[in-house]
């Protein structure tokens, strides 16, 4: 065997071996995220009038808005994280948040209640797991 | 001669990356017939055009495959633009370039790793997929995604890249450049990785020619045809040459692939210098009705797309022919009179992306 292609590839060892680690050492170290990196989706209840154009043009139809229930809920694992919600809903009260979606086990719809912010500014919005 | 004997080969295999299933007629060692089946992992995403709006369509389109879906999304676009007369912005066409190489990039990369893995060569495998994790990290921070990236939409791009991030990108390109150019003399000198494919699974130019192999798959036989040099996007504007390599086994294929990382390299770099400024998209107005099929090259060679629209926002038809599809006949031609035990590399040569071929 030549002995140049050895070496070819112990540089590459020798630099892993003295070099840092390739990896980004997480949970130890906290993760940073780009500015663009798209993650869950996120509601502002307080903005939503349930027009439904998101739940209808979501490609996955994760999203189901209930006018007379006044809910707008969400199923996680359905969600591509497209952001088309985002884009196209009239009163920009979706975003994605900055991060990825955290892994389940279980149950991943999240429902939220809508509704509009009355007059003390006291709003009665929850979320409940469904 | 020994007895025949059918070993049943897949669909699911340790060494089997994705699930296609082979009979394999073997006599003693070798083999001397290879019957594929697929269909295990079908999802049935041509049907949703009946029920998808043809702008949500792209996204659908992206998800085909889990690798090379920029390009996915891009074909789907660039049939119905073209069939309903709509101009892209010269932006929108470097962008989606350099978007493509981007995922070129990391999808041979991918496919470099799995060969060093296929060849026991593991910490080579490790470093492939080391300095692939960089080029996800600049396709994530262009995009939002990292390997999905929903950057293309019907009319042009969803996201620009703004000129502070492109000299930054750029800059961090060259350092993985020669990070890269380490990993690659690995390839191309190393004795094992050699050893291992040289020799393996040789198809002759006719036989590519004529059995319609594509992408890598043909320029390792020495058939100079790369769907790039159509035109589309921006490529019209860019200079490259396909690269070929004429020995025709699986070390000539991993050598186009070693060959085109750099290339992609290069034409990220002339996409960069020349991109215009302006807009990135245009308004979509109406429906598309007529016909069309767009064709494109992707990591694992020419992908075509059947687009017919009625005039509704529903499609009519969506068709796609991806390369692992057209790449099966020629594979079932290496395999036959292989050893068994050069099956899994020669599978793996043509860089099969079943669930592709499936939709
Ligand atoms: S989130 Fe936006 S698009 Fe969806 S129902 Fe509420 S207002 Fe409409
Ligand atoms: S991000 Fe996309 S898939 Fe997810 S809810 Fe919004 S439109 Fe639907």
């Amino acid at each position: 065997m030549p002995l140049l292609p050895i070496v070819k590839m112990t540089k590459t060892v020798m630099k892993s071996l003295l070099g840092g680690s390739a990896c980004k050492m997480y949970p130890a170290r906290k993760p940073t995220f780009f500015g663009g990196t798209r993650g869950p989706v996120e509601i502002d209840p307080s903005k939503c009038v349930l027009c439904g154009l998101c739940a209808k043009k979501c490609p996955a139809g994760a999203i189901a808005v209930d006018r007379e229930g006044k809910t707008w809920e969400i199923d996680r694992l359905k969600c591509i994280v497209c952001s088309l919600c985002a884009d196209i809903c009239p009163k920009k009260c979706l975003v994605l948040r900055n991060d990825y979606t955290p892994p389940v086990t279980g149950e991943t719809k999240d429902v939220f209640r809508i509704e509009p912010v009355s007059k003390e500014g006291h709003q009665d919005q929850g979320k409940s797991k469904g | 001669m020994g007895k025949r004997t059918v070993i049943p080969f897949g669909p699911q295999h340790p060494v089997l990356p994705e699930p296609i299933h082979l009979d394999l007629a073997i006599e003693d060692e070798r083999v001397v017939e290879a019957i594929p089946s697929l269909g295990f992992v079908h999802r049935g995403l041509e049907l949703l055009v009946e029920k998808m709006d043809f702008q949500e369509m792209v996204f659908v389109a992206e998800r085909i495959c889990g690798i090379c879906s920029f390009m996915h999304g891009l074909g789907c676009s660039l049939g119905i633009e073209e069939i309903m007369g709509i101009e892209v912005p010269e932006r929108a066409r470097y962008l989606r370039t350099i978007w493509s190489e981007l995922s070129r990039i990391h999808s041979h990369l991918l496919w470099l790793g799995l060969a060093a893995d296929a060849a026991g060569f593991e910490s080579l495998f490790t470093h492939s997929w080391r300095v692939r994790e960089k080029i996800l990290d600049i396709a994530e921070e262009t995009t939002g995604g990292r390997v999905i990236f929903g950057a293309c939409k019907v009319g042009g791009t969803r996201r620009d890249i703004d000129g502070e991030t492109l000299v930054r990108v750029l800059g961090r390109m060259k350092d993985i450049e020669a990070d890269y150019r380490s990993i690659a003399a690995v390839f191309r000198d190393d004795y094992s990785m050699r050893h291992r494919f040289s020799g393996v699974g040789v198809m002759s130019r006719e036989e590519a020619r004529e059995l319609g192999a594509v992408g890598p798959t043909a320029r390792g036989s020495g058939i100079a045809r790369d769907t790039r040099e159509l035109g589309y996007a921006a490529y019209g504007g860019l200079d490259f040459e396909p690269v070929i390599e004429d020995a025709g086994d699986c070390y000539a294929r991993c050598m186009v692939r070693v060959r085109e990382v750099h290339q992609s390299f290069d034409l990220i770099r002339q996409a960069a210098a020349k991109i215009p400024g302006g807009p990135v998209e245009v308004k979509v107005k109406g429906f598309p009705e007529g016909e069309y099929f767009s064709r494109l090259e992707q990591p694992r060679g020419e992908v075509i797309y059947y687009i017919r629209g009625n005039g509704t926002k529903f499609l009519d038809r969506f068709r796609v022919r991806t390369p692992t599809f057209a790449n099966i006949g020629p594979m079932v031609k290496m395999l036959a009179g292989c050893e068994l035990a050069d099956v899994p590399v020669i599978v793996l040569s043509i860089d099969p992306c079943i669930s592709c071929a499936e939709r």
